[in-house]
């Protein structure tokens, strides 16, 4: 049987010809910010890892308040690479996390969220939440200091919204404290219901991403429209699937050269009748919400503090998940939505970056 | 007929030559890349060994709580074992797993001696296979009484 025998044989029976066919002509806009659509791959790429080294970890992970530490200990100092697989998994999701804000970011930045991609933007907006549930949820299995008070912190936030305040954190915990029937539950969460649902939106994303190509941000549409020129493109097979493919090995150096260097932490076992240590933070993509509670009185126009905080950040994600689809199409609105991500960077970062400074452990 | 190399001879190479060694650097990158990412992954598949003495010896519990006619199964090590007390009153004890297929034998009083549930194993009260599938012998293990306390060691 000849290469072109086996293919038409193969061609009947899984018939993808015009798919290849389709992906063969497929191309993408290139212009001088090209470079910024390189996040969303990046963060597949590494979700794709996450994956892997999730699926790999639970080999030898045992989830429950007795044994959790111990198995991580164990992976990491028995099992032959089990501290790279372990330090790699810790890593890329918070390059993930960092990819997906990145992301997030261009698409604003580029205007990338107009009609008709609403639907992408929401499916990509809930992926981010997705993705930091993923951090929240994965926190707390190595069942540490660190990890035990954040989560802690963490879930008890959710008390002080109204009428529903008790039954989240419940629902949260499985029970009123955080103990071992927390930890169950939020393994539970993460290695199957967050995979779930992320797979599900991320076939939804890339669906919509292929049947609409990729955007072109409105200055490179206006020069295009003012100078009679088309926007100049490439061939996504090859060219654009070689350029992500540097992206992505990029990730995976950075990665394994973190991985190598800063082996992640183990820390001690958590203790629930320790007083929390001193320096205690979430994750550094928490680290802004975490910060701005520091900062917010106990309570604030009659209201208690947090739920102003909680609010506010609630607001602010509802105005982000609907915003595309009552945007008019103006140079100005676009001007103010750039202002506004600017302003929100701007506050994130700076929030980051105090909370790492202030809450840094004393010696 | 021609091999198809010598049509390329006469007609210039097919493909430049520069994309060919581009070609060959990107194949061996991406078998670099899968050999560095295979090797850590197989090496952790492969459980680290435990270092586990060999059980010489375990305490079986009370004798005067083993009724004649009886047995009981205890952790030998790792591996069940079933001590038994025979109708004549002896204790005997051998390793609790079944040689066909690893099933926890049980004492069977109506038969008077040891069987295996799930594939219907019998062996007699010498460990000796005597009907069904098992392939060999359960081992025997020595029993000491000493002050109401049956201690099971392996033979040497």
């Amino acid at each position: 049987m000849t290469t072109g025998q086996l293919r038409s044989w193969l061609e009947e029976r899984v018939p993808v010809g015009d798919l290849t066919e389709a992906l063969r002509h497929k191309t993408v806009p290139l212009h001088r910010h090209s470079a910024w659509y390189y996040f969303g791959g990046m963060t597949l790429f590494l979700f794709g890892i996450q994956v892997g080294t999730g699926a790999l970890l639970l080999l030898y992970y045992r989830p429950s308040a007795a044994e959790a530490y111990e198995s991580v200990r164990f992976i990491m100092t028995r099992v032959p690479f089990g501290w790279l697989v372990r330090s790699i998994h810790a890593w890329s999701a918070n390059l993930m996390v960092a990819t997906a804000f990145g992301h997030l970011f261009s698409v604003l930045f580029l205007h990338a969220y107009r009609r008709p991609r609403e639907i992408t933007w929401v499916s990509g907006l809930v992926l981010l939440m997705l993705t930091m549930a993923f951090g929240f949820t994965g926190y707390l299995l190595p069942w540490n200091q660190l990890s035990f008070f954040a989560t802690r912190i963490g879930t008890d936030m959710a008390a002080s919204l109204p009428l529903v305040g008790e039954f989240s954190v419940r629902l949260m915990r499985g029970g009123k404290e955080v103990t071992g029937a927390t930890l169950t539950r939020l393994f539970g969460v993460h290695v199957a219901i967050l995979p779930a649902a992320v797979t599900a939106l991320i076939a939804l994303h890339l669906f919509l991403v292929q049947r609409h190509g990729m955007s072109v941000p409105p200055s490179v549409e206006d020069e295009s429209r003012r100078s009679g020129r088309p926007v100049a493109s490439m061939p996504f097979w090859p060219h654009f699937v070689l350029h992500d493919l540097f992206g992505w090995t990029v990730a995976l150096t950075l990665l394994a050269a973190l991985s190598a260097y800063y082996p992640f932490e183990l820390g001690l076992k958590a203790d629930p009748f320790a007083p929390a240590p001193a320096g205690i933070r979430p994750e550094w993509y928490f680290l802004w919400i975490f910060q701005t509670l520091k900062y917010m009185p106990p309570s604030l126009f009659g209201l208690n503090g947090e739920l102003v905080v909680i609010g506010v950040i609630g607001a602010a994600a509802l105005v982000l998940l609907v915003f595309p689809f009552v945007l008019s199409e103006r140079v100005r609105t676009f001007r103010i939505v750039s202002g506004m991500a600017v302003l929100a960077l701007v506050y994130m970062t700076l929030m980051t970056i105090v909370g790492f400074v202030v809450s840094r452990p004393t010696p | 007929m021609a091999s198809p190399g010598s049509n390329e001879i006469l007609l210039g190479p097919a493909r430049p030559p520069r994309r060919a060694v581009l070609d060959w650097l990107l194949g061996l990158w991406g078998a670099g890349v899968a050999t560095s990412i295979l090797y850590p992954v197989l090496r952790y598949l492969i459980p680290p060994e435990l270092p586990e003495a060999a059980t010489q010896s375990a305490n079986a519990g009370l004798a005067s709580t083993l009724a004649p006619d009886s047995a009981r199964l205890v952790p030998f090590g790792l591996a069940p074992m079933i001590v038994v007390r025979t109708a004549a009153g002896e204790y005997r004890a051998f390793a609790g797993t079944c040689t066909h297929l690893a099933c926890t034998v049980q004492y069977r009083a109506d038969l008077q001696h040891i069987w295996c549930a799930c594939h219907n194993g019998h062996y007699d009260l010498n460990g000796r296979n005597i009907s069904g599938p098992p392939p060999r012998p359960l081992e025997e293990y020595d029993v000491n009484v000493r002050d109401d306390q049956i201690v099971v060691s392996r033979r040497v």
